[in-house]
């Protein structure tokens, strides 16, 4: 494998592993902070046991999210100088603003949380928590200001063949970010509140000793659930109709649309045989008008095809392939928006078995909720696929490719041999954690203090 | 004073704050197979630092961000080049982190070993590594005229730069050691007074030996006043006197005397290197400067006005949080981690 590949494998694992961490990194913090603030106003010891509860589980999720966030904070010098040059003068404004407004906010509080509970009013614990939940999502927000660039450049200038930041307000307010941020805002709270409906719904089955927290939690998990899922499919809806503006290549692919349409028709099922630019279509069960529908809220109005599309490029930048891989960005998308909808549905049948009170003697759908924790992750994961490879031969959209971003002081040895470390290390922490992540979670609230801190125990 | 000057200043300052902070994480960190006795101990040691240790390792994220920020060059060749050196770095910082988290959850004293053994290493590591790598800068290293590093990871491993990673080792030990004589009590801050003045002569002899190899090899005895010979003395001076007050009995005197040598030997080293941020040993005109790696002046003044507007809060809020656990810790503490 040449250098781009290994550095793209390398890129792909270690952001794909730091994601599968995040979103509840972003979610569930604010949903602890909710129900320790309840405890502090109503008094009432579950809220209690449900905060260190959630919490404990948030810790051990946290500590990945962070660690492996440090990664990608150096990766960008090590394995990509070449757009470090290019794009520091961009890319790097939002990035250190994040480490100095959100990681330290969030590391700062999060040690003051898990150390402070019986040295802090409880007023000023809660706060805590909400500090990390601001902390975790400003941090969210500022790399997707950066992400959101690489997507839409907005506010630069090429001076000597360097992107130079001419205009701050733009960086921040790219229309790329104003669907972007809240897309994974809300899908960070649909994993959260699915992860605590799930472990609810598991101690609810056992008819675990202590039923009225994980009834209480169950409850606050179904009304996230249906706000977060609501929320992240009308977001995400936007987002796509902006992506047909931005990028109409990845929605073109991700649409499987060789090509272009006036009214265009929206892909049942399609399977295409792609030769670098060259596509043609195997398979293709689509219904009429409904493509232009999606994108432009009316049953006409023409969205090109790759194969226009790939032409107009090689018109305006020159010979080469500006086709992404079709396949995969077609799958991811469907997999996200399929997994996203399901969500939605067991959120509805949630919701409305909480309003009438009977969640508890619908053991099946309990049951159902259980295996459901992951697929957030699923839908989290294809997204992240399909918004960078779908951005491909590009690193930042228009202006940089890939290819010519790697750093040529790194060989492929070298790629290799960090990336067989980084993915054991990976591979040996992530059953380290779902191995913790899953006896904490079944244990339930009560706390098991070691012998010889018993005494001690607050 | 322009605003390269500035930046360069502000990461000097981010650098040295790191290593002030992490520096005693580190020394806990390799302290614990020495001073941990047995689990209960251990337990204590970790905890001095478990409430501080993730906020004081955001220093040197941030040093890494702002050199991005700032001087995207600088940024771009050190990291691609020093390429293995900061690879073991980051894997020691991901096991080193998860481990505090993760150490305690479980009874078993076979897991809790191995997190403890990913402790010691995790922070030996960077330890070491990391004042290699800076030094380097210094000494310099093969960079071509495109800005690209041509050396490989035995480049770096010369022995001045080994001095000065032996020195980062067994200061932070140092720093450690005085950090936990000053955070526990009984028994263990006894223990950890010992080992402080055990290790000082070491800490000390080595220091000043990498600081001396580090003025003669390096192209400061041409480019300095004599002025600025000052510096390093001083930065020896202030390990002496952390010694003496260690036997005097003032352990925070001895702390903060340790603080000013970190500060003093990272501002000699930033000193030898301005207005050059990474020096070529190729051609002198191929160095990396605060003004061929920069970013442009609009970026700088943006940086300048984020960083004013947020650092004095970093730094009220991370004060406090020291101010909250000033208690000392004893066996008989409850414990998080």
């Amino acid at each position: 494998m040449d250098t781009v590949t290994l550095a793209r494998l390398q890129f792909g694992i270690t952001t794909v592993y730091h994601f599968f961490f995040v979103p509840l990194t972003l979610g569930l913090p604010i949903l602890v902070a909710i129900i320790e603030t309840i405890y502090v106003r109503t008094g009432k010891e579950v809220y209690k046991r449900m905060t260190k509860f959630w919490g404990k589980l948030l810790l051990i999720n946290f500590a990945l999210g962070v660690v492996t966030g440090i990664v990608l904070e150096f990766q960008f010098g090590m394995n990509w100088s070449e757009y470090a040059r290019f794009m520091g003068d961009i890319f790097g404004v939002p990035l250190a603003t994040e480490a100095l407004s959100s990681f330290f906010l969030e590391s700062t509080f999060l040690g003051v949380w898990i150390f402070g509970w019986n040295k802090l009013p409880k007023a000023l614990h809660a706060a805590t928590m909400w500090l990390v939940a601001l902390g975790s999502n400003l941090s969210g927000l500022w790399i997707l200001i950066a992400n959101s660039f690489m997507q839409q450049p907005v506010g630069y200038a090429i001076v000597d063949g360097r992107a130079q930041l001419t205009d701050f307000g733009a960086l921040i307010t790219n229309p790329n970010i104003i669907t972007q941020y809240p897309h994974v805002l809300t899908s960070g709270v649909v994993t959260a509140s699915f992860f605590i409906m799930g472990i609810s719904a598991y101690h609810l089955l056992k008819r675990n000793d202590d039923r009225e927290a994980f009834q209480r939690s169950f409850r606050i998990g179904a009304i996230a659930a249906i706000i977060g899922s609501v929320l992240v499919i009308l977001v995400g809806h936007a987002q796509t109709q902006h992506i047909a503006q931005s990028q109409p290549m990845k929605l073109a692919a991700l649409e499987a649309l060789v090509r272009s349409e006036d009214p265009a028709s929206f892909s049942l099922f399609s399977v295409v045989h792609q030769d670098e630019s060259r596509v043609s279509e195997l398979v293709a069960i689509r219904i009429p008008a409904v493509l232009s529908f999606l994108t432009y809220n009316r049953f006409s109005g023409e969205v090109k095809g790759i194969e226009d599309l790939q032409a107009d490029y090689v018109a305006r930048l020159g010979p080469d392939n500006y086709v992404p891989p079709v396949m995969l960005s077609y799958f991811t998308f469907r997999i996200m928006v399929g997994a996203g909808f399901l969500l939605a549905l067991l959120a509805f049948i949630a919701v409305v078995l909480v309003w009438r009170g009977i969640f508890e003697r619908a053991p099946l759908f309990l049951r159902v909720l259980i295996p459901a924790i992951g697929l957030p992750y699923i839908a989290n994961t294809a997204g992240w696929l399909l918004t960078e490879m779908g951005r491909q031969p590009w690193i930042v959209y228009g202006l940089q490719k890939t290819k010519d971003a790697i750093s040529p002081a790194v060989t492929p040895g070298m790629l290799v041999f960090s990336l067989l470390l980084f993915t054991l290390v990976y591979g040996g922490l992530m059953i380290a954690d779902i191995y913790l992540l899953m006896r904490f979670a079944r244990q339930g609230t009560t706390e098991h203090e070691q012998p010889e801190s018993a005494a001690l125990a607050y | 004073m322009d605003l390269n000057t500035l930046w360069f200043i502000l990461i000097g300052v981010l650098f040295a704050g790191f290593f002030f902070l992490e520096g005693f994480d580190y020394g806990v960190g390799m302290l614990l197979p020495f001073l941990g006795k047995d689990d209960r101990t251990r337990r204590v040691l970790i905890n001095t630092v478990g409430p501080h240790w993730d906020g004081n390792e955001v220093w040197l994220i941030t040093a890494g961000g702002a050199l991005f920020a700032a001087f995207p060059h600088w940024y771009a060749t050190m990291f691609s080049g020093f390429y293995i050196a900061f690879v073991l770095v980051l894997l020691a910082l991901i096991v080193r982190g998860v481990a505090f988290e993760f150490r305690s959850k479980l009874e078993s004293p076979r897991w809790r070993g191995v997190w403890d053994w990913m402790l010691f290493a995790g922070s030996l590591l960077p330890s070491l590594l990391l004042p290699v790598a800076l030094f380097n800068l210094l000494r310099g290293v093969p960079i071509d005229a495109k800005m690209t590093y041509q050396g490989s990871l035995i480049t770096l491993l010369n022995l001045p730069a080994l001095l000065w990673g032996l020195a980062g080792v067994l200061g932070f030990l140092f720093h450690g050691a005085i950090f936990l004589s000053l955070k526990t009590g009984g028994e263990i801050a006894a223990q950890a007074r010992t080992t402080a003045r055990r290790l000082w002569t070491p800490a000390f002899v080595v220091l000043l030996v990498a600081l001396a190899a580090g003025v003669l090899t390096t192209d400061v005895t041409t480019r300095w006043p004599a002025a600025l010979f000052l510096l390093p003395l001083l930065a020896v001076v202030a390990l002496g006197i952390s010694g003496l007050s260690l036997q005097k009995g003032h352990p925070s005197i001895a702390f903060v005397t340790v603080g000013i040598t970190i500060l003093l030997v990272v501002s000699s080293l930033f000193l030898g290197l301005y207005p050059r941020v990474m020096v070529s040993s190729l051609n002198p005109d191929w160095s990396l400067t605060i003004y061929t790696a920069s970013s442009s002046t609009y970026t700088l003044r943006i940086m300048s006005y984020i960083a004013l507007a947020l650092v004095p809060v970093v730094l009220l809020y991370q004060a406090w949080s020291y101010w909250v656990f000033r208690q000392r810790l004893v066996r008989e503490s409850s414990l998080e981690y």
